[in-house]
């Protein structure tokens, strides 16, 4: 391995521009002449439109034009989409109201845009937009997901609050498993509301240019192709050759910056309206309210068991909250990436799982770092830890008993397990956990009079996002391929186009140790270019964990494509045939001659083309792919969870966290490890802090950083993370994703732990304080007895 | 209209500002200075912290206006004759940093601590004395590693 090759953990070449203020973010992002955007949001849940006077609002200082939703429908501006289709059992397809970008006639939550002023200056369109008077006709909330069947009707396409009814699995088979079963083991779940919080609010500047009718729009999204797509073919903005879609820098996503929203279709729409530029940047007061919310579902869960302890069925039934609208992915989150994902690493011959999607007046609800699999990993990994305490095992060793074994493995949910070693993860981190050590450690914080507790969470995930055909298949509405172009320059430098797209995971460093080590090449005579469609001509973007095993298996298809170009430039250079030229380091040889040529003069042969017939091998070096695979990646680990909690507070310390997790080849563990380290620490705010709540009025209470609790670094401790390797059989490089594992890994392991040490499984996620300490009061503390 | 001078990175600056416009605006909408970066509208995630004469200040809760004569310096003006700061290197060498957008706040905060704190800072400090900074990427193991290390360098050790 080379010090910058695959597998070095070679320090990030983009890190100089952040830490020296020299990141090029949206809101860094000026147009001459720009104006500046405020929207008037709802303040209501559940609201008619009567009608909306702005007169006054019109005259402010400053003030360019005021546009509703009467004016994006006399513009015919399409509404947001969902772009998975979901089927409910009887076969029928998922209700969708509609979405317009601005509210029309009707606004649904609290933070619904309804009006949007565009001024001089930010400050003078705010202080306009308050001259605004709507008469609302207030319609009754409902915010709570088992109250809204029958509540208020929200869209009038969707009966019953509710868009599907979906089920996955075989419930004859699944029922009969539970009649035979041994033990029964049944859980009542909430997996709690989290709103994102990338530290970047989203932001977007608008910019027409009417000399030559194409639009701009510079937006902090995980995937500008997939929204130039969606704003060009369903938005109807502007053909897909006049609509450039820029992301540059991105303060971290966590999926919120999937979605195509409101806000970023507005300010492209709009600059084209007033032919001038038109800007907007989301205060963190309206990223709460109308970022897309992540998780909040409710489940009843149940594991069935015979009298070994060998796992014979599970059955799950799960009300999922939508919100208020269908985002622009949201029908595939609690449906095909969470149901498939509730085998985990066991072996289970029979699974049935039925999901309910309502709508209530609340934000909308879509994917959130790890997207479903948090979900089904949590049900799971509560269950087995349940079914082991009710039963008298040892959880270690009762999931060991029911690991899947053998690959490939077909799970009764669709997933095909390619590859895993669960049991060598388990081995490692009960050591790296010392595991045998925690009887002596829960004696002494006893004797403290503190309750210490060990809780395990062995999950599973499938990432990728992909292959095509079997997304497809399941209702997606775009393939989940990646593309790649490599261009070599005439003295050999290298310009990567990648459709991933980075927003804090590295790539700029990553995709170059790819190159590099193909190439031979010096790290920085690479340069990889992303988040720009006049640049990369396609791509699907970021998130699922696709990067590296779908996006940079498309760069390594596109590199395989130069060198065998190249080979035949060197041949003719060498005055051999192209197979017998080796290429190695940087070098290409002459088979058994020391005849050799280095790359970077191969690459300016390539383009002098005087040593080869152009009408036979054409000049230059310049290759692409798209790269599609064939099958997910399954990356899979065993995190350990251990808390002290003090009775007397009822504040849980994190004291130790270990994580052992199987991605498959690294390409460079420094950023593994930090992916790793952030979703345990967003899983540990799950767990512990965070939790969106809206009120029986559908008021957002926790709209701020003082109502809504982040972990800050004294909430969380340094984390022990190591890694075991088996090699993913469905992409070049062996990669399965490591992006998501954190954050669907540690809430189980963090709640597991609480109860373990609590003694009752009767806590809620966010454990914080106040519950904790209720429940530490609720029953005899079992630890503390002993 | 109200007129501010101050000297910003060893700059003197001035301008006539509306009197509400905070000292982040000021740095990043007239002087363009855009490493200071604006996370939240309460005054909690320290993507904002610059330096008032020496003193991590969050520049989201202060009026320009009120920085009169003062001496600011932003992660523009961190770096040296072309060298990093050592907390600046320090973020890069323990990956500090993901999206990098809280990163100018935390490695101003960081500084100041130092300078308040010493070269020698645990764990505990390095985490206590966060507690202004938001970050939801790192999961603020390696920034502590960060901060740990800068602080030894800015005292002269390797
Ligand atoms: S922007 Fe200043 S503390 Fe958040
Ligand atoms: S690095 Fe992204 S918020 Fe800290």
């Amino acid at each position: 391995m080379s010090a910058t090759g695959l597998g070095a953990s070679v320090k990030r070449t983009e890190d100089i521009r952040f830490i020296t203020g020299k990141g090029r973010y949206v809101d860094d992002i000026n147009r001459p002449g720009q104006a500046h955007a405020y929207f008037l949001r709802s303040q209501h849940a559940h609201a008619t439109i009567n009608a909306i006077d702005f007169a006054e609002a019109a005259g402010s200082p400053g003030v360019v034009a005021i546009f509703t939703g009467q004016d994006i429908a006399a513009d015919k501006v399409g509404g947001l989409i969902c772009g998975w289709m979901i089927h409910s059992k009887d076969g029928s397809p998922m209700k969708a109201g509609a979405h317009p970008a601005l509210a029309q006639g009707k606004v649904r939550y609290v933070g619904d845009a309804v009006a949007v002023v565009i001024a001089d200056s930010y400050a003078k369109a705010r202080d306009a937009a308050e001259k605004i008077n709507v008469d609302y006709g207030v319609l009754p909330a409902v915010t709570d997901l088992k109250k809204a069947v029958g509540a208020a009707n929200i869209h009038e396409a969707a009966p019953d609050n509710t868009c599907y009814n979906w089920h996955l699995g075989d419930k004859a088979a699944t029922d009969a498993a539970f009649a035979k079963a041994a033990h029964v083991t049944k859980l009542d779940l909430v997996n709690n509301r989290l709103i994102p919080n990338a530290m970047e609010p989203r932001a977007a500047v608008g910019d027409y240019d009417s000399g030559t009718d194409t639009m701009t729009l510079y937006t902090t999204s995980q995937n500008p192709h997939v929204a130039r797509l969606v704003l060009s073919a369903f938005i109807g903005l502007a053909p897909e050759h006049k609509l450039r879609v820029v992301a540059p820098d991105v303060g971290g996503g966590f999926g919120s910056k999937i979605f195509i929203y409101a806000e970023e279709t507005i300010c492209a729409w709009a600059a084209k309206k007033i032919d001038r530029p038109v800007k907007w940047t989301a205060d963190r007061s309206e990223a709460f309210l109308s970022d897309a919310h992540g998780r909040d579902h409710a489940t009843h869960a149940e594991l069935a068991m015979d009298a070994q302890g060998k796992v014979t069925g599970v059955r799950v039934h799960t009300l999922a909250n939508m919100g208020s609208y269908l985002s622009t992915f949201a029908s595939s989150v609690p449906t095909y990436l969470y149901a498939p994902l509730l085998s985990g690493q066991y072996n289970i011959p029979a699974i049935y799982a039925e999901v309910d999607a309502i709508y209530t007046t609340t934000a909308p609800v879509d994917a959130y770092r790890g997207a479903g699999r948090p979900e089904a990993t949590f049900v799971i990994e509560r269950l087995m830890e349940l079914a082991a305490r009710e039963t008298g095992r040892d959880p270690a060793e009762f999931r060991r008993q029911n690991f899947v074994t053998t690959f490939p493995h077909q799970t009764p949910v669709i997933m095909a397990y390619d590859v895993g070693d669960y049991a060598g993860a388990l081995d490692k981190a009960l050591i790296h956990a010392d595991y045998k050590g925690v009887a002596a450690r829960k004696a002494a914080s006893a004797a403290k009079g503190k309750l210490r507790g060990v809780g395990f969470s062995a999950f599973i995930e499938a990432c990728g996002i992909a292959p095509s055909a079997a997304v497809g298949s399941l209702g997606a509405g775009v393939g989940l391929w990646e593309s790649a172009e490599v261009r070599v320059n005439p003295i050999g430098t290298v310009e990567i186009l990648t459709g991933s797209h980075s927003h804090g995971q590295g790539h700029e460093t990553t995709f170059a140790q790819l190159v590099s080590d193909r190439l031979g090449i010096p790290l920085e005579n690479v340069a990889i270019v992303h988040g720009d469609t006049d640049k990369v001509q396609m791509g699907m973007g970021t998130y699922g964990s696709r990067s590296g095993a779908v996006g940079m298996s498309a760069i390594s298809k596109a590199l395989d494509k130069v060198v065998a170009k190249a080979k035949k430039v060197a041949g003719h250079v060498l005055e051999a045939s192209e197979h017998d030229i080796e290429f190695k380091d940087g070098k290409f040889t002459v088979k058994g001659t020391d005849k050799a040529i280095d790359f970077g003069s191969v690459a300016l042969q390539a383009y002098i083309a005087h040593k080869f017939n152009g009408q036979e091998l054409e000049p230059g070096l310049k290759e692409s792919a798209f790269w599609d695979p064939t099958n997910f990646t399954f990356p899979a680990g065993v995190h350990i969870c251990e808390v002290e909690i003090d009775p007397e507070t009822g504040i849980v310390n994190v004291e130790r966290y270990t994580a052992v997790d199987d991605f498959g080849k690294l390409i460079n563990p420094m950023i593994v490890h930090g992916q790793v380290h952030g979703g345990i620490a967003q899983g540990i705010g799950q767990a512990l802090m965070e939790g969106a709540q809206y009120n029986s009025d559908g008021q957002l209470l926790t709209a701020s950083y003082m109502d809504y609790c982040m972990p800050r670094a004294d909430s969380v401790p340094s984390f022990n993370v190591d890694t075991i390797e088996t090699v993913c059989p469905s992409n070049p490089l062996g990669i399965k994703g490591c992006g998501e594992a954190g954050a669907i890994a540690s809430p189980p392991a963090v709640i597991n732990a609480i109860t373990d040490a609590l003694g009752h499984e009767d806590i809620a996620m966010p454990a914080t304080p106040a519950a904790v300490w209720k429940a530490a009061q609720k029953r005899p503390m079992k630890h503390a007895a002993e | 209209m109200v007129q501010v001078s101050m000297t910003v990175n060893g700059k003197a600056v001035s301008a006539h500002v509306e009197p509400r416009t905070l000292l982040v605006q000021f740095i990043r909408e007239h002087l363009r200075l855009t490493g200071t970066h604006v996370g939240c509208d309460t005054s909690q995630c320290g993507a904002c912290v610059v330096h008032i004469d020496g003193k991590a200040v969050k520049s989201c809760t202060t009026l320009a206006a009120s920085c009169e004569g003062a001496q600011i310096t932003t992660i523009e003006g961190l770096a040296h004759g072309g060298k990093l700061h050592p907390m600046q290197q320090a973020f890069q060498d323990n990956h500090g940093l993901q999206c990098g957008y809280c990163t100018p706040g935390m490695i101003m905060t960081a500084v100041d601590m130092v300078n308040r704190k010493g070269h020698q800072l645990d764990e505990a400090t390095i985490r206590h004395e966060l507690e202004g900074n938001i970050c939801r990427c790192t999961g603020y193991h390696n920034i502590v590693k960060s901060v740990a290390q800068g602080a030894r360098e800015m005292g002269g050790a390797k």
